[in-house]
């Protein structure tokens, strides 16, 4: 009850707060249309945006230790939080200086224009590509040595219990927890990358073919493709794995999961690329190409194609995330990447049991978190970039 | 207090493009009186409907108002809150816009929508303005007034969407309207009505209107005064009798001379030549219903037959039909005197080649995405099998015969071109198969006068030059009399009246070809009082049609 008096009394607070900022607003400029025409709602907001704000720095100077020596978790986990989202923030914004002055006229045009979510998207995906191209250079151990006892305590510092030569600390079979993050990069987005592309390739293929041609192609793989739509889809590439683990093994089984997996992403992509395809066939220049006598490839390939890269490659990033987060969902569960080859679902899922130890050793229970961590960053990096190019290419069509 | 009901001063608009302010008016001063109507002309881009829209205190997104001052009744409508200009859009200020279709909310009946203003400004209530709702629809001579506004929007024509658009505006008795282009997509039958029903209501509540418009004709009709406008800057602004009669400026001289442009006759065709192609008693229909009834025709090598109708005749089906995107249900198509197969896709390459075609909307017709030497250059490679330098310099050829210049074109991409322009390489397109026969299908209806007699022009030239056919499809009789030279009168499907030229425009008419060329609005500024004086109101357009069939 007392909840519920404290929320309600807040929010009146921020309403009269509102209020009286805003007719501050308006005495002080000289009633200027921006505080003139504000609604009490966005003088409200305004305010609790500052509340918030307000609360959150006083929050990240509390005390990150008590008095007795007891680390206070949520408080360091809050300061970490706001240091990851400073350091990316100015990395970004540097990355962005750079591009502005480095390169060609167009690339760099592409930099003065571009947001800086969007430049954090790049940068991220950038060093991503470039840890999971190089990883047997960059990785200071291999992903399958096993190095004596586990010690999961990361930062490399021996005053807390870590080990300098394992600066993410060792898993729970003494394995090195940065090499494997490493080649988890190698492995699991690989792997996703080509499934997503597999997908993109059946889908849209099928997708404008069905656009195209309509009448009876059209029911039958609009209908296919409802059949497999109507399966829950991880429960049924969990049962398709399933039955080719009887076949195949190993990396066999990988290359089945990415076509499994593949061919039930691509029902979506069929959809996207056949909705897309059908605005796309009713315009006047591809009537002037059929009627030119053009093939069936030609229209395809080189006049439907050119148009719809917008919304593809929108859904391309979308879809590499969520292909992504399948991926690792199976190896969690056990049925993607198959160990000792390193990948984050499974290192969520072998270290998840340290994640109890919050309340009292921060530092041990942030390991699960590394390989979250990296599937989440990724996951907002392609979503930042994806958004940025669904703005662009909408800028362009106007 | 000035004399003005509105009154804008040195105005000043800038649109943002990339990341700059450009300007769209350059300091143009409007003034309208209580009860006055002002005519806003020019072609598209010169501003008229940004103009217009300023005069309500209002921009578009991404426009900006940078100077000078809008004066409504006394009230700053630049200075004024967003409370104070509530309380005039809708209530003393109202707008009706050009695509009525797109303005109504087609999920409410006509009615519900038309009480709404009258309802949130305080008016009247609900069913006090919905009872003046049927009596505004009467007036406006809308079919069953005491039903209609029980409808959806879509369950209503478009001309008579446009009329209950009018009355929906006038549902506060505002003081002032602005009409932006609201008969530009109607046909000539419909627009007539519109018009006349306009003009009735405007003068009978004394309203003050800014009716803007690309049409002199129709202009003529409605205004008390004109302003014409040309990239943001008044041209000159006169009486609407003083600007027919004596326009001052060359630029107002040249709008007045477009309608000019006629081409010479030609001497009859051969009685036993083979005509190019031959439509012969083609029926055709969509699922069950036939939309062409035994419809036949000849085109003779180097003629233009134009085929006239109004939305839904028929004429962009026998265009289908003759490409074979349609095939029809009955009779055949000759091209040179041998039948063609009824589907495109049975035809052959060649006889693919001889029949090209120039769509209305340029937009549309041309891959946004490749560029205008990719564009021109695929059939001359996919019929003429000419590959690198020599495809380059075949395009450059075509590109020449459209008048524009290559070097600078060729690598651009359609969305960096204009409308005329466009168009263009849509006949450069046609042009590169080097075919016998061309349907024009509506060509310069989506273009500015000036922009369609160009591109009229050189179609002609072309046509003497090549030895062109052409099916010349257009509701527009002006575009008929440029061009024609024989003309053929469609109305639901079937062929009302064929013939020359000359003859078509000479009475005796069929009562429907009558109707059409009498519809047609003309320079006068009496034409449509003295039409309504006629014919009566009831004999005009739709409702004349509708006595008809």
């Amino acid at each position: 009850m007392s909840t519920v008096l404290w929320s309600l009394g807040a929010i009146v607070v921020l309403l009269a707060g509102g209020w009286v900022m805003r007719l501050a607003g308006q005495s002080l400029t000289g009633n200027k249309p921006f505080f003139r025409d504000m609604p009490l709602a966005v003088a409200f907001g305004y305010v609790l945006g500052a509340a918030l704000l307000l609360f959150g720095i006083w929050y990240y100077f509390q005390p990150a230790v008590t008095a007795d020596g007891v680390p206070v978790a949520s408080v360091q986990f809050f300061r970490w939080a706001v240091q990851g989202v400073l350091i990316g923030a100015a990395a970004a914004f540097v990355f962005r200086l750079i591009g502005r002055t480095l390169g060609t006229a167009g690339s760099r045009k592409m930099f003065r224009q571009m947001p800086l979510t969007a430049a954090f998207g790049v940068l991220v995906i950038l060093i991503y590509a470039l840890l999971a191209i190089f990883a047997p250079a960059l990785a200071p151990h291999g992903q399958e040595e096993v190095f004596g006892q586990a010690n999961i305590v990361p930062g490399g510092n021996p005053a807390l219990g870590g080990n300098p030569d394992f600066p993410l600390g060792t898993d729970q079979i003494g394995r090195d927890i940065l090499s494997r993050l490493i080649y988890g990069a190698q492995n699991t987005v690989g792997i996703a990358f080509a499934t997503t592309l597999l997908a993109f390739v059946l889908g849209g293929t099928f997708g404008f073919l069905a656009a195209t041609l309509r009448g009876w192609m059209d029911q039958v793989l609009s209908r296919m493709v409802d059949v497999l739509m109507a399966i829950p889809s991880l429960i049924f590439s969990l049962l398709l794995i399933t039955v080719a683990s009887a076949w195949v093994s190993g990396f066999g089984l990988t290359v089945a999961m990415v076509v499994i997996i593949a061919v039930i992403d691509s029902t979506r992509v069929f959809r996207l690329a056949r909705a897309v395809g059908m605005n796309i066939v009713v315009m006047d220049y591809i009537e002037a190409a059929k009627l030119r006598g053009e093939g069936l490839p030609y229209l395809i390939f080189r006049e439907i194609l050119p148009n719809a890269t917008a919304p593809l490659l929108a859904e391309f990033g979308l879809r590499f995330c969520f292909v992504f987060l399948t991926i690792s969902a199976l190896s969690f569960l056990g049925l993607g990447i198959q160990p000792p080859l390193a990948d984050w679902g499974t290192m969520v899922k072998d270290l998840s049991a340290f994640i109890n130890y919050a309340s009292f050793a921060p530092l041990a229970a942030s390991v699960p978190l590394l390989a979250a961590g990296a599937i989440a960053l990724l996951t907002v990096a392609v979503n930042f970039v994806v958004d940025w190019m669904l703005n662009r290419s909408s800028g362009l069509k106007d | 207090m000035s004399d003005f009901l509105v009154e804008m001063r040195d105005v000043r608009i800038e649109g943002r493009s990339d990341e700059t302010w450009m300007p769209i008016i350059n300091g143009v001063d409007l003034t309208l009186k209580k009860g006055e109507v002002l005519g806003l002309i020019g072609e598209s881009g010169a501003g008229k409907s940004t103009l217009g829209l300023a005069a309500m205190g209002f921009c578009r997104d991404g426009v900006r108002i940078s100077g000078g001052s809008v004066m409504f009744d006394g009230i700053d409508l630049l200075a004024a809150s967003a409370e104070q200009k509530r309380q005039l859009l809708g209530k003393r200020i109202a707008y009706v816009a050009q695509s009525a279709a797109a303005s109504f909310n087609p999920a409410h009946k006509l009615i519900d929508q038309h009480t709404e203003a009258p309802v949130q400004h305080s008016v009247s209530g609900k069913a006090d303005s919905a009872a003046d709702g049927i009596e505004l629809y009467r007036k406006l001579r809308l079919p069953n007034p005491e039903e209609i506004g029980f409808r959806y929007p879509h369950q209503v024509s478009g001309g008579q969407l446009q009329r209950a658009m009018t009355a929906m505006a006038m549902a506060c008795r505002p003081d002032l309207i602005i009409f932006d282009e609201p008969t530009t997509a109607l046909d000539v039958t419909t627009q007539i009505e519109v018009l006349a029903s306009i003009r009735q209501i405007v003068e009978e509540f004394d309203t003050a209107a800014i009716y803007i418009t690309h049409d002199l004709a129709v202009v003529a009709q409605m205004a008390d005064r004109i302003k014409v406008l040309l990239k943001g800057d008044e041209v000159e602004e006169a009486e609407t009798r003083t600007m027919l009669s004596a326009p001052t400026q060359d630029y107002t001289k040249s709008l007045w001379a477009v309608r000019a442009f006629e081409r010479p006759e030609k001497p009859p065709v051969a009685t036993d030549a083979t005509p190019v192609i031959s439509v012969q008693g083609v029926t055709a229909a969509y699922g069950t219903v036939d939309v062409l009834k035994n419809v036949s025709f000849d085109i003779h090598a180097g003629r233009t037959v134009a085929v006239v109708g109004e939305s839904g005749s028929g004429k962009s089906t026998t265009a289908r039909c003759i490409t074979g995107l349609l095939p029809p249900r009955l009779g055949i198509i000759e091209l040179d005197g041998e039948p063609l197969p009824l589907d495109y896709r049975k035809r052959s390459k060649e006889q693919l080649r001889q029949v090209q075609m120039i769509y209305q909307m340029a937009d549309t017709a041309l891959n946004p995405r490749k560029s205008i030497g990719e564009i021109i250059g695929r059939p001359v490679e996919f019929y003429m099998g000419l590959r690198g330098a020599a495809k380059r310099k075949r395009v450059a050829e075509l590109m020449d015969q459209i008048e524009l210049p290559a070097d600078q074109y060729i690598d651009r991409l359609p969305s960096e071109l204009s409308g005329g322009q466009k168009q263009r390489i849509g006949i450069a397109r046609a042009l590169a198969a080097e075919p016998k026969f061309i349907i024009c299908d509506e060509v310069t209806s989506a273009l500015d006068q000036l922009v369609a007699e160009g591109i009229l022009k050189l179609l002609a030239r072309l046509q003497d030059e090549l030895g062109l056919s052409y099916m010349f499809i257009t509701h527009d009789l002006a575009t008929v009399r440029a061009i024609a030279d024989e003309v053929v009168v469609m109305k639901d499907g079937l062929v009302v009246e064929q013939g020359p030229k000359r003859d078509m425009f000479k009475p005796p008419h069929h009562a429907y070809t009558d109707l059409l060329l009498s519809s047609v609005p003309e320079m006068d500024p009496d034409w449509l009082t003295n039409l309504l004086k006629e014919r009566g109101v009831d004999n005009i357009g739709d409702a004349a049609v509708d006595k008809m069939s």
